[in-house]
């Protein structure tokens, strides 16, 4: 094991699989001179040079576009969005052609292509630049999602986005980059796209949720532990493709679920998840499922506003009571 | 002719020297500006730097939150264009927005309480640095995606011409929105509908760390206007007369009947992007920077009023003593707003609160019950 920060991680992922595969290349704005907006690409221009380490104008639909186009002929490309709130203006390239791709060919073009950048919530930068977005990108069959919580994770599952054969989207906490932790030393870490994992194990309550709230719902976990509550996380890591049989059987095994996710309640992702539990697992429920989210509010910018808005620890402590019965408000 | 990249890049601030709009000012190196109106254009020039200053001051002790963008070097653009204005014509712009507000009519304490996320600031502290509004100056506003608000002052430009009204809208960005679709778009449209719309580029050379022609085919800006049969100009960012001047003739095209201008201003941004990003360092020397300050518009409008008789030293003093204590002033009200609370999470989302079914998803009732 090494220790290596969140960032650190992506830049591993990031530089083993050009190394490995030279139709891969990264692109994106401020990627390549500047180091990366947010210092992910660091040194890649000196290792690949400016053909593979692509420095964009700030055009995010005609780059993404361009990058779909690459990908139908075979090249691996890694577009970085500077953040996920930028890629809105990409989201027809996205969303209307790399989704399409192989199925509107009925096979005959593949998409091998990856969507990357920091997404969610950092410190009061508003309504426009604070947005999780996770909802919107697993809407669209043809889409694979993923949102690693740890640098383990981080790398992992980049490189088994690279070397997918269809568009995936990983989605970067921006506040994680500094976070550091533990990456496996072996040669080649990959960690599968659609296979969750348990973060903490636990009894009483399963706390599911992704990427950055991974966290929150750990730091709920201790508190709730030092009054008696055994809390388990189940981090799901990939939205599409979804475990399902992880999150049934953390429900088999506890009974009482909280979800959590950074984005908007309305039409979310644990709107999927409620609905999937119960269906297919109904009768394990000892109590109705609770949500903690994003208030259903634009991200204001004022600094105990933007905390109100904020899932935090505290919430989820909240929430798990509630479904636990140990608190009615 | 053609430049190399480095020749062009040397020659870079200073629009008229290799615009093509050259030697225009010779006749009247003040416009025939009156001095209160010279003063006033100082005024605003002054305010807007001091203003940053102080607003720098507050960012570092973190009074001032998020991104933060300043404006310092190109206080010429803002002023010599806004102040050609009328107050019922209309400003858009990007997040770099702290004097486009102030010279458009909104105060300092509006400003600075919003840049504290205070509820008196101009968008009642849910804004932030990048989105200062202000509807009763005519002021659209900030907006943080690059690009975004092209589109926008297309539409004002139609309300007005739907209204038939002899407004105009002033639309600012940075160069390296000009890449972007929405802005080709939008020209479009301006230009083939006759919308009076006057899109001005603020040149300052960088797009976060991507100088422009490592960004842009083109170089001259003001050509892009060409593709749609658009009249343009170059106008010298750092002199707040070229840019007055530029900007007032685009203005009465405008009002006359509809034509809409692109002018690229000229100009260079004295500090980082934003306050996190280095002065210099990552991807222009100390040398640039320093270059390049030699031509403070400022400095420079300092010395003209002087050689033409129109500003003493002692007005000078007396000016900056009173714009100081403004900016002061600014600060202190922003400190004694109150924070926004609870209340005002869910305010504002919607326009009109719909009495049939559910509008909020979460635990907004609950938090209304207590
Ligand atoms: C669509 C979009 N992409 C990326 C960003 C991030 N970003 C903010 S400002 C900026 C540089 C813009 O430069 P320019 O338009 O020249 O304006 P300046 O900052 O120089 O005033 C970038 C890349 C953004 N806000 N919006």
């Amino acid at each position: 094991m090494s220790t290596l920060t969140y960032r650190e991680a992506l830049n591993q992922a990031l530089a083993e699989e050009m190394e490995r595969d030279p139709d891969v290349f990264l692109m994106g704005e401020e990627v390549g001179l500047y180091n990366g907006a947010y210092k992910v690409s660091k040194g890649l221009l000196d290792r690949f040079g400016e053909k593979r380490i692509v420095d964009t104008p700030i055009t995010e639909l005609g780059f993404t576009g361009l990058g779909v186009g690459a990908a139908m002929l075979g090249l691996r490309p890694v577009i970085e969005f500077m953040t996920f709130n930028f890629s809105i203006l990409a989201m027809d390239q996205v969303f209307n052609s790399a989704a399409k791709v192989h199925y509107m060919t009925a096979g005959k073009y593949k998409c091998p292509i990856v969507f990357r950048g920091p997404t969610g919530a950092a410190l009061q930068l508003s309504a426009q630049h604070s947005q999780a977005l996770e909802s919107s990108y697993a809407h669209f069959p043809g889409l694979k999602i993923a949102t690693p919580a740890t640098p383990a994770d981080a790398k992992g599952l980049l490189k088994a986005a690279i070397r997918d054969d269809d568009p995936v989207v990983i989605m970067e906490g921006e506040l994680l980059y500094n976070m550091k932790g533990e990456v496996p030393d072996v040669e080649d870490h990959v960690v599968p796209l659609g296979v969750a994992e348990v973060k903490r194990e636990g009894s009483d309550v399963s706390i599911i949720t992704h990427g950055k709230m991974v966290h929150v719902a750990l730091q709920a976990a201790t508190a709730l532990e030092k009054d008696g509550v055994n809390a388990e996380v189940l981090d799901l890591r990939s939205l599409r493709p979804l475990d399902v049989d992880a999150i049934l059987a953390t429900v088999q095994k506890t009974n009482r679920v909280v979800y959590v996710e950074e984005g908007w309640p309305y039409v979310g992702i644990g709107s999927q998840i409620v609905d999937t539990i119960q269906e297919e697992a109904f009768d394990y429920l000892d109590a109705p499922i609770l949500r903690v989210t994003q208030a259903d509010v634009p991200m204001p910018y004022a600094k105990m506003l933007e905390r109100m808005a904020k899932p935090s620890a505290e919430r989820v402590v909240a929430a798990c009571n509630r479904v636990l019965y140990r608190q009615t408000v | 002719m053609a430049q190399t990249k480095a020749a062009r890049k040397t020659s870079q601030a200073g629009g008229s020297s290799n615009g093509r709009d050259a030697g225009a000012r010779k006749g009247d190196a003040l416009l025939g500006l009156k001095k209160d109106e010279l003063h006033a254009m100082l005024y605003q020039m002054l305010l807007g730097r001091r203003f940053e200053e102080k607003s720098a001051e507050a960012y570092a002790i973190g009074k001032i939150g998020g991104f933060c963008h300043l404006y310092i070097g190109q206080e010429a653009v803002a002023v010599g264009s806004i102040m050609a204005l009328r107050p019922e014509d209309y400003v858009i712009t990007a997040y770099r927005d702290h004097v486009q507000a102030m010279v458009k009519g909104i105060t300092p304490n509006a400003v600075m309480a919003e840049l504290y996320g205070r509820v008196d600031g101009c968008a009642g502290g849910k804004g932030g640095s990048m989105h200062l509004y202000g509807a009763e100056q005519n002021f659209l506003g900030g907006w943080g995606i690059v690009g975004g608000q092209v589109p926008l002052a297309v539409g004002a430009g139609f309300a007005i011409k739907y209204r038939e009204q002899d407004n105009v809208v002033l639309c600012y960005m940075g160069e390296a929105a000009v890449n972007q679709g929405a802005f080709h778009e939008s020209l479009n449209m301006a230009a083939l509908w006759k919308l009076p719309v006057i899109f001005i580029v603020e040149n300052n050379r960088f797009g976060m760390g991507t100088a422009w022609e490592r960004a842009s085919s083109l170089y001259d800006i003001s050509q892009k206007a060409s593709a749609y049969d658009m009249p343009s100009a170059v106008a010298d960012g750092m002199d707040v007369i070229d840019m007055r001047r530029v900007t007032q003739e685009a203005i009465d095209r405008a009002r006359k009947d509809g034509t809409p201008t692109l002018i690229e201003a000229r100009c260079y941004r004295f500090m980082g992007h934003s306050m996190s990003d280095p002065v210099h360092g990552v991807y222009r020397t100390k040398e640039e920077v320093e270059e390049q300050k030699q031509k403070d518009p400022i400095t420079r409008f300092l010395e003209l009023l002087k050689d033409n008789n129109q500003l003493t030293d002692e007005e000078l003093k007396t000016m900056d003593a009173e714009i100081q204590k403004v900016c002061e002033e600014a600060a202190e009200f922003a400190d004694n707003s109150p924070e926004p609370g609870l209340e005002d999470l869910y305010t504002h989302v919607y326009a009109s609160e719909d009495v049939h079914g559910r509008l909020f998803f979460d635990r907004k009732n609950r938090l209304e019950q207590g």
